[in-house]
């Protein structure tokens, strides 16, 4: 089983599906990088704003958190052929661009994802816009670096089901990786590929996702127009001490990336997730998630940890319907003290649905490769 | 309705907090609407003219009664004032830029009234730099009377706020701030709520029938002196929150107020923080350092003075490993206190029972912390100040501080310190990278044309250039319309140009 995916991809290479030629990498940085001694280092017009106690958190004209950067083009490059390549997961069929996809915010439209095994897994895919801004990741802000993160989806049984000498394996037995980790890492081709290698790429991809051009952005920066009356109604709303999104989700970013207790339910039938309280083994965080970013969120349905809510009117209902509703008898759960009653009409709802519609932004996407080192599909999944 | 300005701008006058400028709109046809317009004392310092959005003229707009305070607002520039007038106006006010004075006009007593009917949010929100908001009167809101996101040197002053919602004035994320001579009652949490902000003065102010007269949550360098804090559930609050993105409170002075009677039941939100304040809390410094308690008159608080504690007097909260729970170096200085402990509740009225007493104390220490000290200690009903030492010489004034705010206002922009290239190059890197990277590239085409041929058809013309993007027209047969870039100010898209013009990046952005 561990080699299966290595075994396959020689199959193809002999085959002649890929030719090594058609693999290059790119020499430039990704848009909003620039190229500072072969480093692609993060601009943005934000960056000309301050932030109290530099922390990135606060109103429109507020800085951003210290980003993870300084990857070089190549790097990233290669990470953007790693992202969509099913090779990476055990049997070749899962890639991470089959939970996280482009063309759905980097997620996927699901409730909860659908790895290896075809079966929902516990949790819903996150978008992965702006991840590299990210101090902590998972839902339950389990891993402290994209690195980190990765071994999750990587080795898990639901998800791609890999090994660390599987992985190894698949990818040192593929001559086309082993160029391009060469070039990417300047350093010989018969060097073994190491996971450290692997796991910097892909972070290096990662980082390299900014949606900061959004219609909302163009009203931070000074376009009062920018907005239509409605989304502006609905961004004060959002940002009222009323519904109080912003205290939580705070711009620029929309999350302040700390871990609250909101109360939201599972699907019909699910166990209850403990939140941050399985990793920590603290009670009181019983229940807690990180606050997602809400940048593109209007792509990222449907919502929540495991996905209970289709639209972001149903959200706004979740918020609206007030502290605790849905928290099942008998649970005890520390809510966040922003969960309140703050019993917004169905107009504020609406209004604050149309305000998170105006921070989509995929100018900066990626574009997906035509092909991939390996000569699997391209970003495969498992089909419904 | 709009009259031009003439500031008459004071010379060598560095005090903060006077009223220093005068403004005097004779003749028209009102004789009675001579208006005084202080000139915002934070910028009365330093050389703070030069800096960006600073302009001490402009345009002032007048609001009646019947008119929207909005339409002033849009239609206000940096440096513009904007008149309100007495009447009823039923709004919610934002004002999502900079330097901009909202001023009511108090006539014979009467106020230009924001008026919430308890169907609006928040009165007025504000996201710019240098905002003032004054001599307003403010009621029947549900979320705030007066709350910032992020904008630095506010002013707040002169207002009275009744009812209006969660919190009376809430300036959140500002750097540089004068919250003074407001007046507010019946707030369901904190009247005066100066959360994860720097550099804040609080002074001169009246609250009381609120859960909580004022609150310094998760900031740093706060004065909070003269207010007048009586039947509150808690007068003066100095603490920590758990869980939110700034996590310290340090180096606050509340000297000079009077505490009195701080006995009000409490009717704070379930869940809220504050709810768990017990009533007759004079003042609570939790998990807060550098905390300096001076001068102060503290009386009449039912359950106790004072009272100094770790952050897990919360217990409604989840945890948060991040937030440093316990109050260091405090100092209680020379303080007037008596009266205090009547009917203590709760915890304490247990704690005094293990020591026979039925009396709350004035000055109440659970016991975590280092380094705290007393001044005359022996002078309070104290109990869990063991561990306190005497107050050195050097430790018992703060005379020579006479405010937190900064000697220059907050600067609206950043600037890498190890940078060699100026503002205008900087800003036009920024937006070419942030922006026009998504479409252009140096040597290749992208969506756009590559800038080499930008660069050979706008050669020397970086005015041309700025002109094309703001209102772009289709060139190129085979390329998609560009679209307009007017969102980026007419500065920094003349900086982008220059940028573009200039760059020799060769590597394909
Ligand atoms: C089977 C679907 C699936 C695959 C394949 C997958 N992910 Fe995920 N991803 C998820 C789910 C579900 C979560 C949330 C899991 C949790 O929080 O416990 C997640 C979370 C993440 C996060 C955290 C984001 C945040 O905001 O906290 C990152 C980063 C990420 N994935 C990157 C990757 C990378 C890189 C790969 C490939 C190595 C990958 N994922 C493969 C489903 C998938
Ligand atoms: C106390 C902090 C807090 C407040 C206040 C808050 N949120 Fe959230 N929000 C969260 C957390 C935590 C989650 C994730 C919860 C989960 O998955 O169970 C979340 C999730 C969301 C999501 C789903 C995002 C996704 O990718 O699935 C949306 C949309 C959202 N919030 C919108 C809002 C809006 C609108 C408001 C105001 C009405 C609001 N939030 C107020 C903390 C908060
Ligand atoms: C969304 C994509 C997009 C973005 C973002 C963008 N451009 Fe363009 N730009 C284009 C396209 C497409 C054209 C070609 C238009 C045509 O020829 O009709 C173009 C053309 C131009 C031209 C050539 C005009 C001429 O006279 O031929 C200039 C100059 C220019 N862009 C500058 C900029 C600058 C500066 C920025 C950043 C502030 C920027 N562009 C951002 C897409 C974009």
């Amino acid at each position: 089983m561990k080699l299966l995916g290595a075994a396959l991809a020689a199959l193809l290479m002999m085959q002649g599906a890929v030719r090594a030629e058609d693999f290059s990498l790119s020499q430039a940085c990704p848009p909003s990088f620039q190229k500072v001694d072969g480093l692609c280092q993060f601009r943005s017009l934000y960056q000309l704003y301050p932030s109290l106690e530099g922390q990135g958190v606060g109103g429109l004209k507020t800085g951003l958190p210290p980003i993870r950067d300084g990857f070089s083009p190549q790097q990233i490059d290669l990470g953007r052929y790693l992202f969509f390549d099913p090779l990476l997961s055990a049997d070749g069929t899962v890639a991470c661009a089959s939970c996280h996809e482009p063309d759905k915010g980097f997620a996927d439209g699901r409730g909860r994802a659908i790895g290896i095994t075809g079966e929902p897994v516990k949790r819903s895919a996150p978008s992965l816009w702006n991840v590299g801004f990210l101090k902590r990741l998972f839902w339950d802000a389990r891993a402290d670096s994209l690195e980190a993160q990765m071994e999750g989806p990587l080795y898990d049984a639901m998800e791609m089901g890999n090994t660390r000498e599987g992985l190894l394996a698949a990818l040192n037995g593929n001559l086309n990786y082993r160029r391009l980790f060469a070039t990417a890492f300047e350093r010989p081709a018969t060097n073994e590929i190491t996971l450290a290698e692997i796991y910097l790429a892909i972070a290096g991809f990662e980082s390299s996702l900014i949606s900061l051009n959004s219609r909302y952005d163009y009203y931070a920066h000074g376009q009062a127009d920018a907005l239509s009356e409605e989304e502006i109604e609905g961004l004060n709303v959002f940002r009222s001490f009323v519904a109080r999104c912003a205290e939580c989700h705070t711009p620029p970013l929309f999350t302040n990336q700390q871990i609250a207790v909101i109360g939201t339910p599972e699907p019909e039938g699910m166990a209850r997730d403990t939140g941050v309280a399985g990793p920590t083994g603290d009670p009181t965080l019983r229940g807690g998630f990180k606050v997602p970013s809400l940048r593109n969120v209007a792509l990222t349905g449907p919502y929540m940890h495991s996905g209970r809510f289709k639209t972001l009117e149903e959200v706004g209902d979740f918020y609206t319907k007030g502290r605790g509703h849905a928290v099942p008898e008998g649970e005890e759960l520390y809510l966040h003290w922003h969960i309140w009653e703050p019993q917004l009409r169905p107009e504020e709802v609406k209004s604050v649905a149309a305000f998170l519609q105006a921070l989509t932004d995929e100018s900066m996407k990626p574009e997906t490769p035509a092909a991939v080192p390996s000569g699997l599909r391209v970003g495969a999944r498992v089909l419904d | 309705m709009e009259r031009h300005l003439k500031w008459i701008v004071p010379v060598g006058t560095a005090a903060i907090g006077l009223v220093l400028g005068a403004l005097i709109f004779g003749g028209g046809d009102k004789p009675h609407d001579e208006v005084l317009v202080a000139a915002n004392p934070l910028f009365s310092g330093g050389d703070g003219g030069s800096l960006q959005g600073m302009q001490v003229t402009g345009v002032r707009h007048e609001v009646h009664d019947g008119e929207s305070i909005q339409a002033a607002v849009k239609a206000a520039k940096a440096g513009d004032v904007i008149a309100v007038y007495p009447g009823t106006y039923h709004e919610t006010v934002y004002i999502d830029k900079s330097s901009i004075t909202m001023t009511g006009v108090v006539r014979e007593g009467r106020y230009p009234t924001l008026d919430g009917e308890k169907k609006l949010n928040d009165a007025f929100l504000y996201s710019g730099d240098n905002i003032t908001i004054e001599n307003f009167k403010i009621i029947n809101y549900k979320g705030n009377g007066v709350m910032g996101q992020a904008g630095n040197n506010f002013v707040i002053r002169n207002n009275l706020i009744h009812d209006a919602g969660v919190y009376g004035i809430f300036p959140e994320f500002g750097k540089n701030g004068l919250v003074e001579h407001n007046v507010l009652s019946g707030i369901e949490d904190a009247a005066i709520y100066i959360g994860m902000s720097d550099n804040v003065d609080v002074r001169h102010n009246k609250v009381y029938d609120n859960v909580a007269g004022i609150e310094i949550e998760n900031s740093r360098h706060a004065l909070v002196e003269g207010n007048y804090a009586y039947n509150n559930t808690g007068g003066i609050l100095v603490f920590i929150t758990p869980g939110l993105p700034i996590k310290t409170t340090y180096d606050v002075i509340v000297r000079d107020n009077f505490v009195l009677d701080n006995n009000h039941e409490n009717f704070g939100a379930p869940g809220s923080i504050v709810s768990g304040i017990p009533a007759g809390t004079g003042i609570l410094v939790m998990a807060a350092d550098d905390v300096v308690i001076e001068n102060n008159i503290i009386a009449g608080n039912d359950n106790a003075g004072l009272i100094v504690t770790d952050i897990s007097s919360v217990t409604n909260v989840a945890s948060d490993p991040e937030s440093e729970p316990n109050p260091d170096r405090v100092r209680i200085l020379e303080n007037v206190m008596f009266n205090n402990g009547n009917n203590p509740i709760g915890e304490l009225k247990a704690l005094m029972l293990t020591q026979l007493e039925t009396k709350g104390p004035d000055i109440v220490d659970t016991g975590a912390g280092s380094d705290k000290c007393v001044m005359n200690g022996a002078r309070y009903r104290a109990y869990g100040l063991g561990s306190y030492r005497p107050c050195r010489a050097d430790e018992i004034s703060t005379a020579t501080i006479a405010s937190m705010t900064l000697s220059a206002p907050a600067e609206p922009f950043v600037i890498a310190a190890d940078t060699q290239d100026g503002y205008e190059r900087i800003v036009g890197e920024r937006a070419y990278y942030g922006v026009c990277t998504g479409c252009h590239a140096y040597g290749v085409r992208l969506i756009g044309p590559p800038v080499t041929e930008i660069q050979a058809i706008y050669e020397d013309n970086p005015e041309a250039l700025a002109a094309y993007i703001a209102d772009p027209v289709k060139v190129r047969e085979n390329f998609p319309e560009m679209p307009p870039q007017d969102y980026l100010s007419e500065e920094t898209r003349l900086a982008v140009a220059k940028y573009i013009l200039s760059t020799t990046n060769t590597d394909g952005r």
